[in-house]
């Protein structure tokens, strides 16, 4: 059963670190061609680890009426 | 739920401990720290990636393991303004100016127009005698002027980047790390023109 949250990035705000690909314990989400993060929805359970750690806080769970 | 692999390069945080070390030792071993210029920009411009940032830095994994797994972090979410466009660009301006400044005073000792100084200057402006670290060498002057410069700008920005994963979240220092900055922008540009090419 899909989780009712997902990580979205602000791909304006994102800084490429990585630190939430390395935070992801499903590899869900990874940075993409070195300029932000883009998360695979269908992997993604809404487990808040990526927002946790963002040092720019460009992640957000978000209900996934709403991705 | 399984563990993640673990690689050669998840412990990259030590290689950033032993070249601080190094430094207080001899400090010509700060040419060392070149790598973390050059090959960041390199992987950037010839393969449009930040691979560097992502798994070979290992100031953010010093960070990361201080900060998270040492819990010396507070983790509040890092100032807005930290991560606005404009500061980290404004910093990236800053850190180069001060790179060439380095890089002035490097040349004024190749040309015999300035005399070594061995000390290093903190935040760009702390002057701490530094001379136990050299002693002569077999390289010209400038070889150790150039050092003293590079490895007080390294320094000053492990500091900084200590300070800031303090009081917000480990990883804060990568939002306005001036070679991070610069990377984005060269992946950001090499994706822009390969899609105008593909058009």
């Amino acid at each position: 059963m899909a989780s009712k949250r997902c990580a979205a990035v602000d791909e304006t705000i994102c800084v490429a670190c990585g630190a939430c690909e390395k935070a992801c314990p499903l590899g869900a989400i990874k940075v993409y061609k070195g300029c932000f993060a883009k998360v695979a929805k269908d992997r993604c359970v809404g487990c808040g680890k990526c927002e946790k750690v963002c040092p720019a806080n460009s992640i957000q769970m978000e209900s996934r009426v709403n991705v | 739920m399984k563990a993640k692999k673990k690689h050669w390069y998840d412990y990259l945080w030590i290689w950033s401990i032993v070249y601080f070390s190094l430094g207080f030792f001899n400090i010509l071993f700060a040419w060392l720290g070149m790598i973390d210029f050059l090959l960041p920009i390199m992987l950037a411009a010839f393969g449009g990636n930040k691979f560097f940032c992502n798994y070979l830095c290992g100031r953010g994994q010093l960070y990361c393991k201080l900060g998270r797994d040492l819990k010396c972090s507070r983790n509040r979410p890092t100032p807005k303004w930290m991560a606005s466009k404009w500061f980290r660009y404004g910093f990236l301006i800053f850190f180069f100016a001060m790179f060439g400044n380095m890089v002035f005073q490097t040349i004024l000792v190749a040309n015999g127009a300035g005399n070594l100084r061995e000390a290093i200057k903190l935040f760009w402006t702390f002057r701490i005698p530094w001379g136990w670290t050299y002693s002569g060498s077999v390289f010209p002057d400038w070889v150790a002027q150039f050092s003293f410069g590079f490895y007080s700008l390294m320094l000053t920005s492990l500091l900084i980047g200590l300070i800031v994963m303090i009081f917000f979240k480990p990883r804060t220092w990568c939002t306005f790390c001036p070679m991070g900055t610069m990377t984005q922008a060269i992946c950001k540009l090499r994706n822009k023109a390969r899609k105008q090419i593909e058009e």
